[in-house]
């Protein structure tokens, strides 16, 4: 293993505390915990929206805290969601007295901790309410579906909706929308290392690349012969498309899974809107870059999100989180 | 024969010392059908169990378990944590008031702690889950008498294995389908530590 870390067991702490540094009139940490929140939380009287989950997704969760989008998110060990008790800290630094609102990615560990968090704070008369992001097509039954790169357009809706004073159902209601309208596709070149294990979590041959795999590198749906960033272009968007019927505007993101460079990222982009002009689909908005990483696997996911004039809007509002720039 | 404060104290970091010796291995089988980071959650989580259970000065057994219920749910993160944290707590309100168990309350115990896990997880028996351990220790302890150090060991130990040909229905080895058969569950064999655990603390009392 190779990083540029101090120990292997510090590296939430020591990540929290140096964005924090980057942007300190944004953000704040939460003392005794790695909750970054705004820094003028709580908003009074605004709904707090709050997210998080196992760090090691960059920019994902902490870079979308700021006004117009998260107002806090916690930052659980690598790959591993954070405790309950974490999350509830979350919760009682942004509730402004409208309730607070989770953005949650569909994993049993990222579920069941959010969830008790939630029954914490409802416990203290906080008004909790929800969303699980299922948007990986990569899995078959909708159920257990995962959440990832399309998790990023759920931060800047609801966020968007909760600045401009919507209430906690409207909020629910918007977030809703997004995640029936999104759906992503993702692909690896290379595994990842989870520092505090020091080795690779699978292993992928030099000419093998792996189709539909998770942002934690859990299994795809196969493993074959790496292609063209064309073919691969194809292969992501198509199950994409077959999956839900998109057509009028949309969304695209081309996301990079942490050490593909923007070239091939871009290489990726020219071949998805081609292929989405070919099916008549307009593209509203399209975002390449880095927004949901799986520490340094290489690899690209592409997702696209159907939109109506409301999520336009809200997707074109003003966003001071240091990584979405809207 | 009945644990008492001490016995449970013992248990607990029993089992602590098994996650540390273990952690590679648990490790090693989440890297296969999970994301590799079960062994180091549960080093964590029982580690700083252990550590708080040994500063503080305990009366009853219900406390220890409650203590180690918010330890793990507090440190290890995961699904791991709240599904352990569960576990114990359960044992823990079960006991509650007793200045020590005996093996039809513990049994009781025992059985209030599968149902929380899985109602917890939304789970049940046969999906390649650490239910898969909880449960049988249930049934094993509906059917007997006493606390007896080998059975213990030996029926985790089996309940566990029989991990090996199931399909992950549940977790993040779901993803993995077909490709789960073959390995033993994580979560089981952090299960059959804590049982194994339990049967050498019993050992040192007979």
């Amino acid at each position: 293993m190779k990083k540029i870390i101090n120990d292997p067991n510090q590296v939430v702490q020591d990540m929290a505390e140096g964005m924090v540094a980057a942007y300190p009139d944004k953000l704040k940490q939460l003392p005794g915990t790695t909750v970054i929140a705004r820094k003028d939380a709580p908003v009074a009287k605004k709904v707090g929206i709050v997210s998080g989950g196992g760090s090691g997704h960059e920019p994902a969760h902490a870079g979308y805290v700021g006004k117009g989008m998260l107002d806090a998110a916690a930052a659980g060990e690598v790959f591993t969601s954070p405790t309950p008790d974490q999350v509830f800290e979350a919760i009682k630094a942004v509730n402004g007295g409208a309730g607070v609102f989770l953005v949650i990615k569909n994993y049993m560990g990222d579920v069941l901790n959010f969830e008790m968090a939630a029954e914490l704070a409802e416990a203290e008369g906080i008004q909790v309410e929800k969303v699980i992001v299922n948007d990986d097509v990569a899995i078959d039954d909708q159920s257990s579906r995962r959440g990832i790169a399309g998790t990023v357009f759920v931060h800047k809706i609801a966020g968007a909706k909760a600045e401009q004073g919507g209430s906690l159902e409207e909020i629910k209601a918007v977030a809703d929308k997004v995640v029936e309208n999104v759906r992503s596709m993702g692909m690896a070149l290379t595994p990842c290392t989870v520092p505090a294990a020091g080795t690779p979590s699978f292993q992928l041959a030099e000419n093998e690349m792996e189709i539909g795999i998770g942002i934690h590198g859990e299994s795809g749906i196969e493993r074959k012969e790496i292609t063209t960033a064309d073919e691969i272009a194809k292969e992501l968007t198509d199950k994409v498309l077959h999956d839900f019927e998109f057509t009028g505007d949309a969304a695209v993101m081309v996301n990079g899974l942490g050490s593909t460079p923007e070239m091939e990222l871009s290489i990726v982009n020219k071949q998805v809107q081609s292929i989405l002009a070919e099916k008549g689909i307009n593209v509203y908005q399209t975002f390449v870059g880095e927004y949901m990483t799986s520490l340094e696997m290489a690899g690209c996911s592409v997702t696209l999100l159907k939109l109506d004039d409301e999520l336009k809007a809200l997707l074109n509002a003003s966003s001071h989180a240091p990584a979405f720039h809207g | 024969m009945e644990l008492n404060v001490q016995d449970i104290a013992a248990w607990i970091e029993k089992s602590n010392e098994k996650m540390q010796a273990n952690k590679e291995y648990l490790t090693t089988l989440d890297q296969e059908i999970g994301d590799g980071d079960h062994g180091i959650n549960m080093v964590r989580g029982f580690q700083e169990a252990a550590s708080k259970i040994t500063k503080q000065d305990y009366t009853k057994p219900a406390d220890v378990l409650k203590d180690t219920a918010i330890m793990l749910m507090s440190k290890v993160g995961g699904a791991s944590g709240p599904l352990f944290g569960t576990a114990f707590l359960k044992l823990s309100m079960t006991v509650k008031g007793n200045d020590t168990i005996d093996f039809g309350t513990f049994a009781n115990g025992l059985e209030e702690s599968v149902n929380g896990i899985k109602q917890r997880g939304k789970a049940t028996e046969g999906e390649k889950t650490l239910v898969d351990v909880w449960s049988k220790m249930a049934d094993y302890f509906r059917r007997e008498k006493d606390f007896d150090q080998d059975k213990i060991a030996e029926e985790a130990k089996n309940a566990m294995e029989q991990t090996i040909d199931m399909m992950a229905t549940k977790g993040r080895a779901a993803y993995f389908k077909e490709r789960s058969i073959g390995h033993v569950d994580p979560g089981s064999a952090s299960s059959f530590y804590i049982f194994q655990a339990l049967a050498e603390v019993i050992g040192r009392r007979d």
